[in-house]
């Protein structure tokens, strides 16, 4: 299956606008995008997202939201679609929104924030649709679950009256999995947000049997555990085996990794470089490793960490 | 906090190490030509430490008590608190700590400077140099350069470091020393967890200006009004 000329010549100018030519091969560019559904709607996801936890909290720095400009402008001509932020992350929010100002806001834009406060909700999702510069936000989350029992009832009103399209939660590093399982059985969600990666797995036992059972989406953060994975391989050859899953890079295994779970719908890595953005989406093309494979990766991945 | 055991310091950090070390950069550029000021401000301190006596411990006070202010609103509220969710409240501290350096400059008796001879003396003294000329030079052995430095009068650390000098040349009241000791914690846990190899230094400074603090109360009298050796 080949892609439209049009995308494909989108994607090679913007790996070379990103200077990105020695990290991804041009026939992997060519390769078409690898998206999910989100089951509650069919709605189809690239399986690379964008988060901007620290990457993204740079203040007033211009040359430093210049920068991230340029991180938004690859990850959407690389493909992407879900931008994730919150009101916790600092001035991430006003970043992400001055850079889709700055770039006519892509109309490929799904835009996925949180709720994090424990009271005056409404204020605090009309504060942030404003840093956004959007209309409305495609996708609200309770984040870390924190007053969940008064936000989530208000994100569902919100989806119930069309001001809101998905509702989800989050939670990571592993934390309080047992409310998300009983959030997870008990309440209308659309996504899930959690922490899954080459090194910690334990969503693989229930969560992610769960969401496939509920139909729920899955979002991934921490996919390179906030880049301690990438530091620690970095250097590092590449296995023969990643030409065969077409990767050029140790982040596009570690992506390919997560989002080849059949329960997994999104990772989401953050950089601040447009380099990195343009890599991290070149994991959402060409084959995925099988479950040998898979096993494989952590195997390797553990003896060089 | 559910789960709070599970959170370690890492968690609650939000910015990235060159995004926190460009605010310096971007302070500086945006203050010049203040850092002659708080130069001026440095030495004013330095030339109170050697004179001691008469209106030096008042004057040091007001300066440092208006380098606590500048530095509590044009880093902390309008340049921190754009990275750090806690930026805010750091901006209060500081300004409770010229408030209090405000009242130690005016109260009917003057906050007397304790000699700088001696080792308690010394120690001090040598912390409020270390805090005017060694501080801004982290940046530099650091490969950040001049742009990054953190200068006395300008970014909290130096500030905080030669404000403890000081409080131990004065032998200043246990509530003062409060605000200091707990921005070293803080900024000491921050470096720390940004991998900056100045992280060390403030916790350093606040240890060993609280240990000199503690020895001088236990082995002295209370000092006489004015220019009293400390230490010996």
């Amino acid at each position: 299956m080949s892609m439209p000329y049009r995308e494909r010549r989108r994607i090679l100018q913007a790996m070379l606008a990103a200077g990105g030519c020695a990290l991804a091969p041009p026939l992997l560019a060519q390769q078409p995008l690898v998206t999910r559904p989100i089951p509650s709607s069919g709605e189809q996801l690239p399986v690379v997202g964008l988060g901007s936890w620290i990457t993204f909290n740079v203040g007033n720095d211009a040359q430093a939201r210049a920068a991230c400009t340029e991180v938004v402008k690859a990850f959407f001509a690389g493909g992407g679609r879900l931008v994730d932020s919150s009101p916790m992350y600092g001035s991430a929010q006003s970043v992400i929104g001055e850079a889709l100002a700055r770039l006519g806001h892509p109309a490929a834009l799904f835009a996925a924030d949180k709720v994090w406060t424990s009271s005056g909700g409404p204020a605090q999702i009309e504060t942030s649709r404003t840093l956004w510069r959007i209309p409305r936000f495609d996708l609200l989350q309770v984040h870390n679950l924190l007053a969940w029992d008064a936000q989530l009832p208000l994100l569902l009103r919100m989806k119930a009256t069309q001001r809101l399209r998905y509702v989800g939660i989050t939670t990571s590093e592993g934390r309080r999995h047992g409310e998300i399982v009983k959030l997870m059985e008990s309440q209308p969600l659309d996504f899930v947000q959690i922490s899954y990666n080459v090194l910690d797995r334990e969503v693989e036992n229930r969560i992610l049997p769960l969401a496939r059972e509920r139909r729920i989406a899955v979002i991934v953060n921490r996919p390179f555990r906030q880049g301690e994975l990438t530091q620690a391989l970095a250097g590092k050859p590449l296995p023969g085996w990643a030409s065969e899953i077409g990767c050029s890079s140790w982040a596009q295994v570690l992506l390919k990794f997560i989002v080849s779970h059949p329960d997994v719908t999104c990772a989401i890595p953050a950089t601040s470089n447009p380099r990195h953005a343009l890599d991290n989406m070149l994991a959402a093309r060409g084959p995925m490793p099988d479950q040998a494979l898979r096993r494989r990766i952590v195997a390797d991945v553990k003896r060089l960490t | 906090m559910s789960e709070w055991w599970t959170y370690t310091l890492s968690d609650f950090l939000m910015f990235s190490k060159p995004t926190y070390f460009r605010l310096f950069a971007l302070l500086n550029e945006a203050v010049w030509p203040a850092h002659l000021v708080a130069l001026l401000a440095g030495l004013a301190l330095v030339l109170a430490i050697l004179r001691g006596a008469g209106k030096a411990g008042r004057l040091a006070a007001v300066l440092l008590a208006v380098c606590w202010l500048w530095v509590a609103w044009t880093y902390h509220a309008q340049r921190y608190a754009g990275i750090n969710l806690a930026g805010p409240y750091f901006a209060m501290g500081f300004a409770l700590q010229t408030v209090l350096l405000a009242w130690l400059a005016t109260r009917r008796r003057a906050p007397a400077i304790a000699s700088w001879h001696g080792p308690l003396g010394g120690l001090a003294f040598a912390l409020v140099l270390a805090a005017l000329l060694v501080y801004p030079l982290f940046a530099v052995f650091d490969g950040r350069g001049w742009q990054q430095a953190e200068v006395f009068g300008i970014a909290p650390d130096p500030t905080v470091a030669a404000t403890l000098g000081m409080l131990l040349l004065w032998r200043a009241p246990p509530l003062l020393w409060i605000v200091p000791l707990l921005w070293c914690f803080v900024s000491g846990a921050t470096l720390r967890e940004l991998h900056a190899a100045q992280a060390w230094a403030l916790p350093a400074v606040g240890v060993l200006a609280l240990a000199a603090m503690l020895v001088a109360r236990l082995r002295m009298r209370p000092l006489p009004r004015q220019h009293t050796q400390l230490g010996n």
